[in-house]
């Protein structure tokens, strides 16, 4: 299947090989949570809610007390795949996704200014359409801020892949389901350093390399999104309280 | 287990490296690699140099477009999609001001901007192939349903739009902001690209103003209609192409068939033939429902090249081949359909004569032709006079015997072939009805209109295949090119060319550009390895035809000093320089091989390598592949071994230089004492390969002489084969045999074998009811019964073993390629060699499977990786099932060309010579000229006269005038005259009478 077009260069839906797809953000979307954001990259929209920090409730999970404990749960709605598939809570994946989240988060959150508590963040995805992993940890990202987590940086995600010899930017459902290597990239975007690299399949070095630095560039336009969302946020609640 | 071993370690080495050891360890816990990975297929891509990226863009406006699925397992899911409209595409002309310039293709003085709907796209290629159509944009809309409707036009278009000598344009109307449309309430999917369509050629219109016509070309009169509506200028293809004035142009106009009213009236003249000739085809739906409870079966259609009225469907539900007889019954599918078969009744089974009658009109005579090879160039003798009762009761109706009911895929192709000689059309200049005629006799003719019948009567021509209607005796189609006169020799060789799929065009520059800088020398690099014997102090040298330039081969043979020889075999060394994956390395394993032809040579590797790099001339430094034997006096094998090595070769001589140097006895040098010595021990090896029940063929190759200047051949004859050729060929057989069990022994399911399968009973047949027409009783329980008793076939006519030989030689199939994996060890068996195993090592510069064959020998020896093909098994068969392809049309394009050049030398040279009979017909017989090889009818009756004067005795294979006392037998000689007759102007051929 011709995934970009070999003779106008657009992929499927239109976009270019290093195009990413149309971002939302919206902080506060959730009025119990201490923080929590909702997220769309395309057709994938995720939202997250984050508690905390507040005090460890089961004290045997807490390795380090001297650091806050980053809980994560990650679950997908049954409505957000096109075959509404009853999926048991806990599966394989979601487990690994979890982790996932939890792993890339606590690398940012400066865990040990909140020792003895803990922080929970849950991230639901409500559609999918590819790269719900990356948006997870962009919403989560959003959330934590909006709680006013203290963070070393911003951590945003975003994949990138390589079908019919080129590299593509943020795949959509169609595009990660073509088969071809998928690189998730996770990165503190001011410290330029990367947090979390995944990918299946296989790809020779230097095309991986082209293939991760694209997924870069990704996270780093999400980054300055995010950014843009977090200042205008800030400037609601300072035209709000006069 | 040593294989098992191997595999895994290469199983493990193109990995990248781990993820987790690229992470950034920035954090106090890096993430860890992930728990589980989905196992995908690996992807190995290389990038091209082109590198840094945009900065990040954010696509714009979004769509959302939605529709519902049906998902694998029956559920109706709601797929929501996104579609990006943006502002950003260009429209390609040259005279816009306000696109992007780097996309310009379409012409600044273009007449008009020819915007093309989906069908002409998908019916009137050839034309738009014509370098006449111009400034064509190509829209997405267009483009997606070409692909969806047939893949091989959208490789053709897509071909045409990537051409920078052509101006075609790809304009992407389904993401433009101003040219998207949105289905509307009740629209069909067709109307609505319809329309897309006339938006995109509006904007088109509204987008370049003054500076240039645009033009919508449809054959859809609604669409047209709409368009002018709508104020748009709209034509049909025929309407167009008539105001570009090239009355030839016309000639590719694909006329619209069927449904039009003026198609009708010029089908045929005759009211009486205006009747259904075949039945319509079953619906698809019919089809699969019927090949799901077994009514109907499906399968490729291969039509016997030598009677067209006879095909066969290999049958996977039946397991066994089904034959369809005749144009009724194969009901208007081609050669390589995918059609469904209808088995008839099985009373019906046995019914050969019906089908003969209904189609008389097509003149079934046989031609002038080189005597086979094998079975597989020879004539199948259904057709025959009466094939003889009880053995066609016995062996045909057990067969099942089929008719085509409907066509699951199409292979229509264009064809070579000439037009069937007509008078011109009364008014002339006006549009002729002329038949076409394929030079491949497994196509039927094939009904043409033109405006150009002078032009091209006497011309070959190139003609595409557009529909066949039930009540059409033949296919419709389309002029599409003309290559040259009838008859001049460089029109037809390259109709040869094209017939046989061979590819002429020259190597691109990607596959220039991996060849070693030239001019090549041994490097030190080459001295350090230590893979590499440097075997340059021995004397080798070779031995080939004269004039031989790419040498493949050289030998050495040293007396060692307890009395045996040390015998090498030198091989070109072609894989240290086509590396695996490398476009040199696909381009020849699509080419396969080189083709030979009189006095024209087609590379399969580009020049530099097969005339010097890899060539084994003498007096240069080659790099080599050598199979290293001590034998005893007595030709024995103490031991073998392999490397890689430098050569430097003493001596390239001809076949008849080598014979002269062995038969001087005055001579003693050095080089003369090693061509005496391999000689006496390859008589020994011949001897022990006969006895071991190895068939001793023949074949009449015939050799020309070619004049340098005109190409023309002087003289023609038998090749002659020498001791020399024969001690050459024993050694390449034995390195061959060597080389096959090394590699099968460390890769028993991925090695690539030649093996020849031991004739049947039924192909025997004709052999033996001539043998025994004669009272010559043969053997033919094993290759060895037949060996003996082909040997025993002596008579007083000394040419009578030969011959006997030669109709052996065309009873057997041909030798194929295949992988190891897919057959199991009894299949392996080279009947013709007698050898259990048997691969080809010796030939790499010519022949691909060799290239393959060095690959694994390396392997084995720990020299070099095995290439990861070799990991897929179906791809092997695939590289297999090409090389088995190529080889067969490589020999058949060489028959050819031989066949060519014999008619272009008796056209001056009429001749009386003698001939032998080798098969009675009902009105005549077939009779072999040894001395041109050739062979061909001699008829006794005239054409059409079906006055039983003469009396065909099947049993004794003979023929008797009763009254005049006059007979003639298989295998009696005759004499004949043989010359060149026009019997249709234009239309040469070899004619055979009798003296
Ligand atoms: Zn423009």
């Amino acid at each position: 299947m011709e995934y970009v077009n070999p003779l106008t260069g657009f992929r499927v839906d239109g976009r270019r090989p290093n195009e990413m797809r149309q971002l939302k953000g919206e902080v506060g979307v959730v009025s119990r949570a201490d923080g929590s954001a909702l997220f769309e990259m395309g057709n994938t929209r995720v939202i997250a809610a984050v508690y905390g920090p507040r005090e460890v409730q089961n004290r045997s999970q807490q390795v380090n007390s001297k650091e806050a404990l980053v809980r994560c749960e990650y679950r997908m709605a049954e409505f957000s795949t096109g075959d509404r598939r009853r999926k048991p809570k806990g599966d394989r994946r979601s487990t690994e996704i979890s982790l996932v989240i939890r792993q890339t988060m606590e690398a940012s959150i400066l865990t040990h200014l909140m020792p003895h508590s803990q922080i929970d963040i849950f991230v639901q995805v409500l559609q999918a359409d590819g790269g719900t992993r990356s948006a997870c940890i962009n919403a989560a990202t959003l959330a934590l801020a909006d709680a006013g987590i203290p963070m070393r940086d911003i951590v945003t995600s975003c994949s990138a892949g390589y079908l019919c010899s080129s590299p593509l930017l943020d795949l959509n459902y169609i595009e990660d389901s073509a088969g071809g290597p998928d690189v998730t990239v996770g990165i503190l975007a001011k410290m330029d350093k990367v947090t979390l690299l995944q990918m299946d399949a296989k790809l020779p070095m230097d095309t991986f390399e082209t293939v991760m630095e694209l997924a870069i560039e990704g996270c780093k336009a999400i980054a300055t999104y995010i950014r843009e969302i977090l200042l205008e946020n800030t400037k609601q609640l300072e035209y709000r309280r006069g | 287990m040593k294989n098992q071993f191997r595999t895994d370690r290469l199983e493990s080495k193109p990995k990248p490296r781990s993820s987790s050891t690229l992470l950034n360890p920035c954090s106090s816990s890096p993430p860890p690699p992930p728990p589980f990975c989905r196992r995908r297929r690996s992807a190995l891509f290389t990038l091209p140099a082109a590198a840094r990226l945009r900065a990040v863009d954010l696509a714009n406006m979004l769509q959302s477009k939605s529709f519902v699925k049906k998902t694998k397992q029956g559920r109706v899911v709601k797929v929501v999609r996104e579609h990006y409209l943006r502002d950003d595409i260009p429209c390609g002309a040259a005279s816009c001001s306000s696109c992007d310039t780097a996309a310009r293709r379409l012409g600044v003085d273009a007449a008009a901007i020819l915007v093309v709907d989906t069908n002409v796209v998908l019916h009137q290629i050839d034309l738009l192939e014509n370098p006449a159509i111009e400034d064509v944009v190509v829209l997405s809309v267009v483009l997606d349903e070409v692909k969806n409707k047939n893949l091989s036009v959208y490789n053709r278009i897509k071909t045409l739009c990537t051409n920078t000598a052509r101006r075609f344009f790809v304009f992407t109307n389904e993401h433009h902001r101003d040219t998207y449309v949105k289905e509307m309430v009740g629209e069909s999917p067709n109307d609505r690209n319809d329309r897309a369509i006339r938006v995109a050629a509006r904007w088109y219109q509204s987008h370049l103003g003054e500076s240039a016509k645009v033009m919508l070309i449809t054959n859809d009169r609604d669409n047209k209609r709409k368009a002018t509506e709508e104020g748009l200028n709209a034509e049909t293809v025929e309407s167009y192409v008539r105001s570009l004035a090239q009355p030839g142009l016309l000639d590719l106009v694909v006329v619209p068939s069927s449904g039009d009213v003026t198609m009708e009236d010029v089908e045929d003249l005759r009211p009486s033939k205006r009747k259904v000739i075949y039945s319509e085809h079953k619906p698809m739906s019919e089809i699969t429902s019927g090949l799901r409870c077994g009514i109907f079966h499906q399968g490729k259609l291969r039509v016997n090249r030598y009677n067209p009225f006879e095909a066969y469907v290999g049958s996977e539900s039946i397991g066994d081949e089904i034959i369809i007889r005749g144009r009724s019954n194969m009901n208007r599918a081609f050669d390589g359909d995918i059609v469904a078969v209808e088995l008839l009744p099985q009373d019906q089974w046995n019914e050969s004569k019906s089908f003969i009658a209904d189609d008389d009109e097509d003149d079934n005579e046989e031609d002038v032709h080189l005597v086979p090879n094998s079975a597989d160039d020879a004539p199948r003798n259904t057709n025959s006079t009466q094939s003889t009762v009880e053995s066609s009761a016995a062996s045909v109706s057990s067969r099942p015997v089929g008719r085509i009911v409907g066509i699951i895929k199409r292979n229509w192709n264009s064809y070579c072939g000439s037009l069937e000689p007509m008078p011109m059309p009364a008014g002339s200049g006006g549009v002729a009805h002329a038949l076409f005629v394929s030079k491949d006799r497994r196509i039927p003719k094939i009904r043409i209109q033109t405006r150009q019948l002078g032009n091209l009567l006497n011309k070959r021509i190139v003609v595409a295949v557009d529909s066949w209607d039930v009540l059409s005796r033949y296919p419709s189609g389309h002029y599409v090119r003309t290559i040259g006169d009838i008859g001049d020799k460089e029109t037809e060789t390259e109709v040869v060319l094209i017939e046989n799929d061979i590819n002429t065009r020259p190597f691109s520059t990607q596959v220039l550009a991996c060849l070693p800088p030239l001019p090549w020398s041994l490097s030190p690099d080459d001295l350090a390895n230590p893979n590499r014997q440097d075997l340059r102090h021995v004397r080798v040298f070779s031995v080939d035809p004269p004039g031989c330039r790419d040498i493949d081969d050289a030998l050495h043979c040293t007396p060692l000093p307890n009395g045996n020889f040390e015998v090498g075999v030198h091989i070109a060394d072609v894989t240290n320089f086509v590396l695996p994956g490398t476009p040199l390395d696909e381009e020849a394993s699509q080419r396969a091989t080189s083709v030979y032809l009189v006095g024209q040579r087609i590379d399969m590797l580009p020049k530099p390598l097969t005339e010097d790099v890899c060539s084994l001339r003498a007096d240069v430094e080659r790099l080599a592949f050598s199979v290293i034997w001590e034998m005893t006096p007595d030709a024995d094998i103490i031991s073998s071994r392999y490397t890689k090595s430098v050569i430097k070769s003493c001596a390239a001589m001809s076949y008849v230089e080598a014979q002269a140097r062995m038969d001087d006895s005055r001579l003693v040098d050095p080089l003369t004492v090693d061509l005496r010595n391999l000689n006496s021990l390859a008589k020994i090896m011949r001897n022990r390969r006969c006895e071991r029940g190895a068939l001793t063929l023949a074949s009449a190759e015939v050799k020309f002489e070619i004049d340098s200047e005109t190409h023309d051949p002087l003289d023609i004859g038998i090749y002659q084969i020498r001791e020399a050729n024969q001690m050459i060929e024993e050694f390449m057989l034995a390195a061959n045999v060597s080389v096959a069990e090394k590699i099968l022994k460390h890769y028993p399911l991925c090695s690539l074998l030649r093996r020849h399968p031991s004739p049947t009973k039924e192909m025997l047949e004709p052999l033996l009811r001539t043998a025994s027409s004669v009272g010559l009783n043969l053997d033919v329980s094993s290759s060895k019964a037949l060996a003996d008793s082909l040997d025993n076939a002596k008579r007083d006519d000394p040419y009578f073993n030969k011959l006997i030989r030669i109709l052996a030689t065309r009873c057997m199939t041909q030798a194929v390629y295949f992988c190891s994996g897919d057959l199991s060890l009894s299949e392996y068996y080279h009947y013709g060699l007698a050898s259990a195993l048997y691969t080809h090592f010796t030939s790499p510069i010519r022949r691909y499977a060799d290239v393959v064959v060095h690959r694994l020998l390396a392997a084995a020896l720990d020299i070099a990786k095995l290439p990861p093909v070799f990991q897929d098994g179906p791809q092997l068969t695939g590289i297999a099932d090409n090389l088995n392809y190529r080889h067969r049309n490589a020999q058949m394009a060489s028959r050819a060309s031989v066949e060519l050049h014999t008619l272009i030398y008796f056209r001056t040279r009429p001749v009386d010579t003698e001939a032998r009979i080798v098969k009675i017909k009902a009105n005549g017989f077939i009779v072999f000229v040894p001395k041109f090889g050739i062979e061909g009818p001699i008829y006794l009756t005239a054409k059409g006269d079906k006055g039983a004067d003469w009396v065909v005795d099947e049993v004794h294979q003979k023929v008797t005038k009763p009254g005049a006392n006059i007979s003639y037998a298989v295998l009696q000689s005759v004499m004949i005259h043989m010359e060149v007759v026009e019997p249709q102007p234009h239309r040469p051929k070899l004619q055979l009478t009798l003296l």
